[in-house]
């Protein structure tokens, strides 16, 4: 039996279903808005702008659990990279997933009662969460209410560029969605991590 | 001591550009003049410029002078609306090369003007744009059949004609010279907010009663910036396919209503307020909808290049493809362990 470590508290477990329903809605809505078709709608457009402004709106308010909940709880610690040798240990996971695990070799820096996230998870976390989510939701918030949106910015319309930026912050979370879900089946048994996300436990490996 | 990064370095990063994009007014760029606007319009380049003042004196301002000729008494009379020619307006037009008397009878010439005057019919478009091969290319005898289909001349029992929409004093072509689309969509929606906004000017032309037209258009979201971004006759007109501006206005009950005729792959607008610039641009870049993306308009579904289309497809491609191999590798491997 290997260690256990009480890594998710209710709030956090609460938080990450909802995000995960949420990031879900909108991701769909999303593409069937994008390449909304008259011939074959994934869903039908007004419906789908419902849902995704529904989830937007919804996404931001959550997000703010989670803001607020690292700014108060040590959970925050987990997103707090040490700059000096970043490089030498985001390769050392790397190599470790390429390489290292299908050869039965230990991981670099296992789970542990200091560490929830390896340097690998942690940077993407960072970057999705305090970088893509924001941006999503600023850019989102503002396509709501255009009139707000400056016309014109360095020569291109401002509504232009924030969809843009909607748009592809939008597919970086899609992608990293379909590696989180992946390298989720890679704990102890490749349905621990997702168990720990119901009971708040997560094992070692 | 240690050195960390946490996310709030990132957080700045990426606000401080926001701020720009909605909180200040950067100098906006202007655009460059077009190179092709080679001919410069103007009073100071009109022949007639001068003889024109003549019907200028009282057409050109807002009031006039009437002498009486028995007791010479002069008073000042307001000119109407309909005769007023503005004449910076005027020499900005497409007809500003033009002498007064061109298009109006000689007898004009004379003041007062003779009763008589006013049973002449005016021209229209056709009386010296159609079947002539220096103007085929705007197809005016094809304007002219799908005007006389459209709403407009149906339900005005005929008496809806070129000049309601296009006053021959200040109409310019923007469309088909590629200006910028804002700036085509405000001046076609004005032209047809001169009626449709103005109970009174509706009054003129239709015995219809005029309708309120914000609050048909309630249901349309974002009603302002639609009213800025689409034309009225994007939505109120059939398109024709061989016309660059299909002139044949439907009854409001056969308007387009639904989201995805614009907000989609095959939006109507590639057909309508993008045409000149889909056909220039398709030419150019071969973008499936270059046309909205160098305006640098935004329509939802309708704003995708190939380029990005290939691109996300590529990286999602990618990104499923290592998993798939990393998955192989994991069950090889697994089973290998497991028989050691």
């Amino acid at each position: 039996m290997s260690e256990k470590y009480y890594f998710y508290p209710r709030w956090i477990r609460v938080w990450h279903t909802l995000n995960a329903i949420l990031c879900l809605m909108l991701i769909v809505s999303g593409i069937s808005l994008q390449y909304s078709d008259t011939d074959a709608p994934v869903i039908n457009f007004q419906a789908a702008i419902g849902i995704h402004n529904f989830a937007g709106v919804a996404l931001t308010f959550n997000y703010m659990i989670f803001f607020v909940g690292n700014l108060l709880t040590e959970n925050g610690r987990n997103y707090l990279m040490r700059r000096k040798g970043l490089r030498d240990r985001l390769w050392k996971q790397l190599r470790y997933y390429a390489y290292g695990f299908f050869r039965g070799e230990k991981a670099p820096f296992p789970v542990g009662k200091e560490r929830k996230f390896n340097p690998l998870q942690q940077i993407s976390y960072v970057i999705v969460m305090y970088a893509a989510i924001p941006l999503l939701f600023l850019t989102g918030w503002a396509l709501l209410f255009p009139e707000f949106i400056l016309k014109k910015f360095l020569g291109f319309s401002g509504i232009f560029l924030s969809a843009q930026l909607h748009i592809a912050m939008g597919f970086l979370v899609s992608v990293f969605l379909v590696i989180h879900l992946y390298v989720s089946t890679m704990g102890r048994t490749p349905l621990s991590n997702f168990r720990s996300m119901i009971d708040g436990w997560q094992e070692a490996h | 001591m240690k050195l960390k990064t946490g996310p709030g370095y990132l957080i700045l990063l990426l606000l401080v550009p926001l701020l720009f994009l909605y909180a200040f007014n950067l100098p906006v760029v202007q655009e460059a003049d077009d190179p092709q606007e080679l001919i410069v319009k103007g009073a100071e380049n009109n022949p007639f410029s001068e003889e024109n003042e003549t019907c200028l004196r009282c057409h050109g301002e807002q009031k006039y002078e009437l002498t009486d000729p028995v007791t010479g008494m002069v008073v000042r009379r307001p000119m109407s609306g309909s005769y007023y020619i503005d004449r910076d307006v005027f020499y900005q037009s497409v007809h500003w090369s033009f002498a007064c008397l061109d298009c109006h009878l000689a007898d004009y010439g004379e003041y007062p003007h003779a009763l008589s005057l006013r049973f002449e019919p005016p021209y229209n478009c056709l009386d010296c744009h159609g079947y002539d091969e220096t103007y085929a290319r705007y197809k005016f005898e094809d304007i002219e059949t799908e005007h006389l289909k459209s709403a407009h001349y149906t339900q005005t029992n005929g008496e809806f004609s070129c000049w309601n929409c296009h006053n021959p004093h200040s109409y310019q072509v923007l469309a088909r010279e590629g200006k910028d689309i804002f700036e085509v969509v405000r001046n076609s929606n004005n032209m047809c907010l001169v009626c449709h906004g103005d109970p009174f000017k509706f009054g003129l032309v239709s015995d219809i009663e005029p309708t309120e037209i914000i609050s048909t258009h309630n249901w349309l979201p974002n009603q302002r910036l639609h009213f800025k971004a689409v034309r009225c006759i994007d939505c109120h007109t059939e398109i024709n396919d061989s016309l660059l501006v299909s002139h044949n206005m439907r009854p409001a009950e056969e308007a387009v209503k639904g989201c995805v005729s614009c907000h989609s792959s095959n939006s109507i607008l590639m057909g309508t307020l993008y045409k000149y610039e889909a056909k220039e641009s398709r030419r150019e870049y071969g973008f499936v909808n270059s046309a909205i993306i160098r305006n640098n308009s935004y329509v939802i579904g309708a704003n995708r290049s190939k380029l990005m289309n290939y691109g996300s497809l590529l990286i999602f491609g990618l990104t499923l493809g290592a998993v798939l191999v990393h998955t192989f590798f994991r069950i090889r491997f697994s089973k290998k362990h497991h028989n050691e």
